[in-house]
């Protein structure tokens, strides 16, 4: 997330990395914080958090799994994906580097990509910072030749180097007995799996349950826009485990922690299940500008439990009629995003006689049941307006003329809610046709209940 | 070579003075009566529709009833917000409206409602809307009718008779008033040439007495209109009409 001020990570004492706007002011890694911070007043330090490193290899590792089943941690820094199966599907590497990018980019990540025939060789140029996409295992050895010794990442390079070894072409070049014996077998072991003439057996990463991601903020935030800037990070890394699950879920939770109140949680549930990192951003955004928050946010965290798994539908050839209903339950979740879940529901019929409880809140899709009643208004009243009388007429804005009836509606006596009534219809003195009741009490007070239209 | 009039007629946007506007077909209305004299054959689709009812209760659904059986049964949702009362399930399954396809919208202030409506309009999954603003702004109306041209969605909006006056950019007007125990409904703005006379729709059909299982009524149970007053309501129908 980009900060107002410039920042830096270190470890023991010396900057390890700094951005764009510390290294503008001359910061470069390997500084002692003292004299970074004699350049850069300002200079927001962070300690390395190795823990935190292995969380967002992890998390990248979940992620990378929608382009292959076979991706491999190579700790500190390097995730390796076995991408071969997978050209075909996403149209060649460079589509796959692309998306990886993109997907990268979106989560807040900067990337050093490379691809090779072998996993030890893509390994090394994606530490050398080289980026190249070979595909082609004659164009290999020409390519890792002019890689320098330090990708190797071992405690030799200094005395290879003082032999006048610079590059692993010179290592190629130099007799494999004598390289042996003096820097043991490890070495050239090393540089045939490199080259692919040694197996290199990976193991691979098995994707987590549930998914969890946690981001801390570089600054408090109080604004909805801010959190939910960081959040899409989150959403982006869930779409790609949800993707390489071919997954969906109803149900993510957003936990936002202060610094002494309680964590506020932000449940967003959803009509079908889904994946894109898009709508559930769409739906998250009318949830944050709702939230009061009691403090400012430190640190977010997504959470979802249950997943389930995402039909494909199929695309027809002519028209877009399945398209439409699948955008169905993206509109009930739009509008239940800020109007909240009750507000937007749909309606059923119930197989009882008491009218205010033959109707009741239905989740829309879901067949009803076929029940026959007698002439009812497209209007119900939620409450039965008492109405006046006028020498045992009822009143309206004026004399009710009884049109039909009584309709005897007598019932609910085993759940205390009884009825008992005389259903009529009436036209009010403006023509409107009224449904209206009398009570069987002995007091035999009259009610609007609906309006005919 | 065709001439210019030949050509000019063949485009959509373009009809006669006393011609209806040959825009995309509509949605059958169900009433003859009122297919005729709209554009299209129906209600129209991607369009703003205004239904100014004198008050509630005059039969506001009824005309809509049967477009939103057809809906239902084409397998469109329709949605309804800010309704002022309940829609009453069993009325709605008896006029053959599929309820699972129908969504309810309840909200707590006008700006809710016409996001809602916008929303709606703009979502493909949605065959039509019917929305019930308390108070609506021509900016407003504007705005949902440039939605409701993005979509093919029914829009309908029920407003006062007294918003007859103002000026609004929805291309179907209609205000509903009783007359002589039917309907009277007067087409005050359509695409296509002005309509004088109101169109005559049969009243409610008159509910079969109750069941018999139930005790003798109280009341005379059919009691029908007195000729005179049913005259009287007529006269003083028509008489409004002319004064608008």
């Amino acid at each position: 997330m980009p900060s107002p001020e410039p920042c830096a990570v270190a470890e023991r004492q010396h900057l390890l990395v700094c951005d764009a706007k510390a290294a503008a002011r001359g910061l470069r890694s390997g500084l002692p914080v003292t004299a970074a911070l004699a350049l850069a007043p300002g200079l927001r330090l962070r300690e390395r958090d190795a823990a935190a490193e292995t969380e967002a290899l992890l998390g990248i590792a979940a992620w990378a799994m929608q382009c292959t089943p076979s991706v491999a941690l190579d700790f500190p820094d390097l995730v390796l994906l076995e991408v071969s199966g997978s050209l075909k599907l996403f149209g060649g590497l460079g589509e796959i580097e692309a998306r990886l990018r993109q997907g990268l980019a979106a989560m807040g990540y900067s990337e050093r990509l490379a691809a090779a025939p072998t996993a030890r060789a893509a390994s090394w140029f994606a530490r050398a910072g080289k980026h190249c996409l070979i595909d082609d295992a004659t164009l290999l050895e020409g390519e890792l030749c002019a890689l320098p010794l330090s990708v190797l990442q071992c405690r030799e390079e200094e005395a290879l180097s003082s032999i006048g070894a610079g590059s692993i072409g010179d290592l190629l070049a130099l007799p494999r007995a004598g390289l042996a014996r003096r820097f043991g077998q490890d070495l050239l072991d090393a540089l045939d799996q490199a080259l692919g003439r040694l197996p290199d057996p990976r193991c691979f990463c098995v994707l987590p349950e549930k998914f969890c991601a946690a981001l801390e903020l570089p600054a408090e935030a109080t604004q909805a826009e801010a959190l939910l800037f960081a959040a899409k990070r989150l959403l982006a890394q869930l779409e790609g485990f949800l993707a390489a699950r071919a997954a969906g879920t109803r149900r993510l939770r957003l936990n936002l922690t202060h610094r002494t109140a309680p964590a506020t949680r932000i449940e967003l549930g959803l009509v079908a299940a889904c994946r894109e990192a898009g709508h559930f951003a769409l739906l998250l955004r009318e949830r944050l500008q709702q939230t009061a928050l009691p403090e400012p946010v430190r640190a977010i965290a997504l959470e979802v439990q249950a997943i389930e798994p995402l039909e494909y539908s199929n695309q027809s050839l002519f028209s877009d009629e399945l398209q439409q209903e699948g955008n169905w339950p993206r509109l009930i979740e739009r509008l239940r995003s800020r109007l909240g879940a009750a507000a937007v529901h749909g309606i059923g019929v119930c197989a009882d006689h008491r009218p205010e409880r033959a109707c009741a809140e239905a989740e829309t899709g879901t067949r009803q049941l076929a029940l026959d009643f007698n002439l009812r208004p497209f209007w119900l009243l939620e409450r039965p307006q008492a109405l006046e009388e006028n020498g045992s007429i009822p009143c309206h804005h004026g004399p009710l003329k009884l049109l039909a009836g009584p309709e005897r509606i007598e019932s609910g006596w085993w759940d205390g809610a009884d009825v008992a009534r005389d259903y009529f219809i009436a036209r009010a003195a403006d023509e409107a046709l009224l449904w209206v009741y009398r009570e069987r009490s002995p007091a035999g007070a009259w009610y609007l209940h609906g309006i005919f239209s | 070579m065709p001439s210019l009039a030949a050509e000019l007629e063949r485009h959509p946007g373009i009809w006669r003075g006393n011609q209806l506007a040959r825009g995309c077909p509509g949605i059958a209305t169900g009433f003859a009566a009122l297919d005729a004299e709209l554009p299209g054959g129906g209600w129209p689709r991607a369009a703003l529709t205004e239904i100014l009812p004198q008050h509630e209760g005059i039969g506001e659904l009824r005309i809509l009833g049967p477009a939103l059986a057809q809906l239902a049964a084409q397998g469109k949702f329709v949605v309804w917000i800010a309704p002022p009362y309940l829609p009453y399930a069993p009325a709605l399954a008896a006029a053959g409206i599929d309820l699972a396809r129908v969504l309810i919208v309840k909200t707590a202030k006008d700006g809710d409602s016409l996001w809602a409506a916008e929303q709606a309009l703009g979502s493909a999954a949605c065959g039509g809307m019917l929305a019930w603003p308390r108070d609506i702004r021509y900016t407003q109306l504007r705005r949902l009718q440039l939605a409701a041209e993005s979509g093919r969605c029914l829009a309908v909006l029920f407003r006062p008779t007294e918003a007859a006056r103002e000026p609004s950019p929805a291309v179907l007007r209609i205000a509903l008033a009783t007359a002589a125990g039917g309907l009277a409904l007067s087409i005050l703005k359509r695409r296509g040439a002005p309509l004088s006379r109101p169109i005559l729709l049969p009243a409610l059909s008159a509910p079969p007495a109750a069941a018999s299982s139930s005790p003798p009524p109280r009341f005379d149970a059919h009691v029908v209109d007195s000729p005179t007053s049913a005259a009287a309501a007529a006269g003083s129908i028509s008489a409004r009409l002319a004064l608008a």
